[in-house]
């Protein structure tokens, strides 16, 4: 089982909670470089940022259940989108994956004792707080919530009277948490790695951070520059985006989407990685295709570049771009199937153990295969006119987004929990809540499909009679799939107490992590480890495999 | 006649959605059935297995296939929509918060969009304010409203009857409430409706829009006089009404 020369374990070695540095107490936390104390800091924020996102959805969901005014007026439910859109975007799904797990694990998975800029590390996690906390301050000063949609599409961002503004500069700031966090890790895998930890036997999870996190560099200050030239335009009225002014509303759309749609790999691509780690260890043999899958997180990665055109497929951008937007689409379709194919094909001949973690990735499979496949008919130049703008677009990307990132954000949290938290939590009720979960998010949905192919434009306050049967089916989606959200966590809690202590390895995992103790010490490893094999060898006498060979 | 854009682009929708039913079943099937015959009770001990040049090929090179038939379905399809055929009646739509009026090129106005069956229908797209987008979803179109430039888009009036535009591009307070009227009636009711003086119903601003391509007649020149001073009136009420709203 052994994956290379580990150090000798010490189960005297205090684990990163109890280990006092200089600091105690709380401000051992606020001020800690630990990269494993800034993941659970992340965790903590992100969780409670999500449970506000949730309910909003909620709300939404229940004023959508009857026509005319149910719970709410046109004013509030449209800032209720809004910032369910902002705060689910802006501060969970985007950081949520990198800055949890990524920063938990990444230095162990590639056997480094921190990541190279630890104070780095901590500023990410302050300027995401003071973004997080810029957010909520403009809810509650100004003309009034925004009401703009999380696009804040020009004109409406600079005419409307709400607090655009200030919630502008708050996805300003954290778009510079983002990009450190990316700078952070980039540079931790090119310089940190272990003895013998070759780009190739980096684990997947690491691979799609590291394709993520030259996207986060890249990618973030465009939307940077362009939510500043909404500020300015909105204070100094510069004119770049007003067309009496000789701007143009569309250059607004295209900064817009040069960030936003790479921005969807951001959030989909370490969740990715996510999956072929968890995959490795429950069929307890070498992921198929280790080779294409990582390759295919940078061709993603690269491809989701080209393809913010096809947001703006009826907004009057020329018909050749609309033909290229639409081709390259179609393009990136291509790595993200053979992701899926692989995975799939990982399963052929393991010895599956349907554990809590696998069963997520399981459901993750067929829910974000539904939402890949429904953006076929959206990235369709002629199927898109219509559908675009609908609850069609609303039930893809929540497929895509929450289906995939949602859900293995639920996965990670299963399968990292017993070396987080050193504890684990009830295996029956972990599952039971999954299929909850999963039922009533497809219940929830999956009448969006329909009514958008019906003509229900989205951000709609109200509807016509034809469309409540689908609303109420998927109001009534929304409480089930709250349910076991609320049975997960509860699970997950009572697990911190009153969980069996976990040991080193309970899922019996090949990467790093599971070589350290539960939970992993200070500095991870007493000694770095030197690396022989690829991250999801175990010992087999089968010769045919490269990875064996090099073992001399 | 041109094909039917309604019908092309479900021609279209069921193909690609044909192809994403197949490729989901393979998915799912071959996971259920691996899941099911390779449980750990059934298949105690793994076998390792990591990877297969052949079948990476062919999971690469039949996506692609498929992808660039359903490229192409959508792409004619899209060329229909994006040339207007020669002879179709333009008729400006201007979006606003937050109602849709249209101008018929003989200077004529109205809040509902009629329309004479059998002909195509030219759709110049402006708006006044913010961005709207004007969508016809039984027609299986839509384009965007932007400020400060004309989009289009065309369809055939084929049939007759009363169908829903919706403001499908979110604009504020009253985006849900932006619903409209298109309603298809025979030619000779048409061009009797078009001619004939304003009635009260019809109450709209006017932007200062030239239609460019004047294909219909141009003989209503005495209704035009006439309405024009009604127009300004309302255009100045609705002028403050924005103002109203979007005091910054």
């Amino acid at each position: 089982m052994a994956n290379g020369t580990i150090a000798g374990q010490h189960p005297e070695e205090v684990s990163f909670y109890e280990y006092d540095g200089k600091r105690k107490g709380i401000m051992g936390w606020l001020l800690t470089l630990d990269h494993k104390r800034i993941g659970i800091l992340y965790l903590i924020a992100m969780l409670g940022f999500f449970a506000v996102a949730v309910s909003m959805g909620v709300l939404m969901r229940l004023e959508m259940l009857t026509t005319g005014e149910t719970i709410m007026k046109p004013q509030t439910y449209n800032s209720i989108f809004t910032l369910h859109g902002v705060i689910m975007i802006f501060l969970f799904i985007i950081p949520g994956i990198p800055a949890v797990f990524g920063n938990f694990l990444l230095p162990i998975q590639i056997g480094a004792k921190d990541v190279i800029f630890p104070r780095l590390n901590l500023l990410s996690w302050y300027l995401y707080i003071i973004g997080g906390l810029l957010a909520i301050i403009s809810l509650f000063t100004g003309g009034g919530i925004m009401d703009t949609g999380w696009t804040f599409y020009v004109p409406y961002s600079i005419r409307t009277t709400t607090n655009v503004s200030l919630s502008v500069f708050a996805a300003f700031v954290l778009g510079f948490s983002s990009i450190l966090t990316g700078l952070n890790f980039i540079t931790t895998i090119h310089r940190m790695r272990c003895p013998g930890m070759t780009f190739f036997r980096m684990p997947l999870f690491v691979w799609g951070l590291y394709s993520t996190a030259w996207i986060q560099v890249l990618a973030t200050p465009i939307v940077g520059i362009t939510l500043v030239l909404v500020i300015l335009e909105r204070f100094f009225g510069i004119g770049v985006f007003d067309p009496n002014k000789g701007g143009d509303p569309l250059l607004y759309q295209h900064l817009f989407w040069i960030y936003s749609h790479p921005a969807v790999y951001i959030m989909i691509l370490p969740a990715m990685g996510v999956v072929s780690d968890i995959i490795a260890t429950f069929t307890k043999k070498d992921i198929f295709g280790y080779v294409p899958i990582a390759l295919s997180s940078l061709a993603i990665a690269f491809v989701g570049y080209l393809v913010w055109g096809h947001h703006m497929f009826t907004s009057g951008i020329s018909d050749t771009s609309r033909v290229i937007f639409s081709f390259l689409t179609f393009l990136v379709a291509i790595p993200t199937g053979v992701k899926v194919f692989n995975w799939v094909a990982s399963l052929y001949k393991g010895s599956i153990d349907m554990r809590a973690p696998m069963l997520y990735v399981m459901a993750f499979i067929i829910v974000f295969s539904i939402g890949g496949l429904t953006g076929l008919v959206l990235g369709t130049l002629d199927t898109d006119i219509h559908l675009t703008d609908t609850y069609f677009v609303v039930a893809h990307f929540h497929y895509v987004m929450f289906g995939g990132m949602g859900l293995l954000f639920f996965a990670s949290l299963h399968y990292w929990y017993p070396k987080m938290f050193g504890r684990m939590y009830n295996e029956k009720m972990a599952k039971f809540s999954c299929w909850v979960f999963v039922i009533g998010f497809n219940v929830l949905y999956f009448p969006m499909f329909i009514m958008g192919y019906l003509g229900m434009p989205r951000r709609y306050y109200d509807y016509l009679p034809e469309f409540a049967p689908y609303h109420i089916v998927a109001t009534v989606g929304s409480w089930i799939m709250v349910l076991g959200m609320i049975f997960m966590f509860a699970n997950l809690i009572r697990g911190l107490y009153n969980g069996p202590r976990a040991t080193e390895n309970p899922w019996d995992g090949t990467t790093l992590e599971w070589k350290v103790p539960s939970p992993p010490p200070l500095e991870n490893f007493d000694k770095i480890p030197t690396v022989h094999y690829g991250p999801y060898h175990r010992d087999w006498e089968d010769d045919r495999n490269e990875v064996v060979k090099e073992k001399h | 006649m041109r094909p039917n854009i309604a019908e092309s682009v479900d021609a279209t929708f069921w193909l690609v959605f044909g192809i994403s039913v197949f490729l989901l079943l393979v998915v799912v099937v071959a996971m259920f059935y691996f899941i099911y015959k390779f449980n750990k009770k059934r298949h105690p001990v793994a076998e390792q297995i990591s990877g297969h040049t052949g079948l990476e090929i062919t999971w690469t090179v039949i996506p692609l296939i498929l992808v660039i038939i359903m490229f192409f379905s959508g792409y004619y399809g899209f060329e229909n929509m994006r040339n207007v055929p020669a002879g179709a009646d333009s008729i400006t739509v201007t979006g606003q918060m937050w109602k849709w009026s249209y101008t018929y090129p003989n200077g004529k106005k109205s809040d509902t969009l009629y329309v004479p069956l059998g002909k195509d229908i030219h759709m110049l797209i402006q708006s006044i304010d913010v961005n709207h987008s004007f969508y016809i979803p039984s027609m299986r179109v839509k384009e965007d409203a932007v400020p400060g430039r004309t989009n289009y888009l065309w369809f055939n009036a084929d049939k007759l009857g009363s169908y829903e535009i919706a403001c499908a591009e979110y604009c504020g307070l009253d985006h849900w409430n932006m619903y409209s009227r298109l309603v298809i009636i025979p030619q000779e009711k048409y061009y009797e409706w078009l001619y004939a003086k304003p009635d009260s119903t019809v109450s709209t601003t006017t932007t200062t829009t030239t239609t460019p391509t004047d294909s219909v007649k141009t003989s209503a020149g005495v209704t035009d006089t006439t309405k024009s001073k009604t127009d300004s009136v309302k255009t100045n009420k609705n002028d403050s009404a924005i103002k109203k709203d979007s005091v910054k």
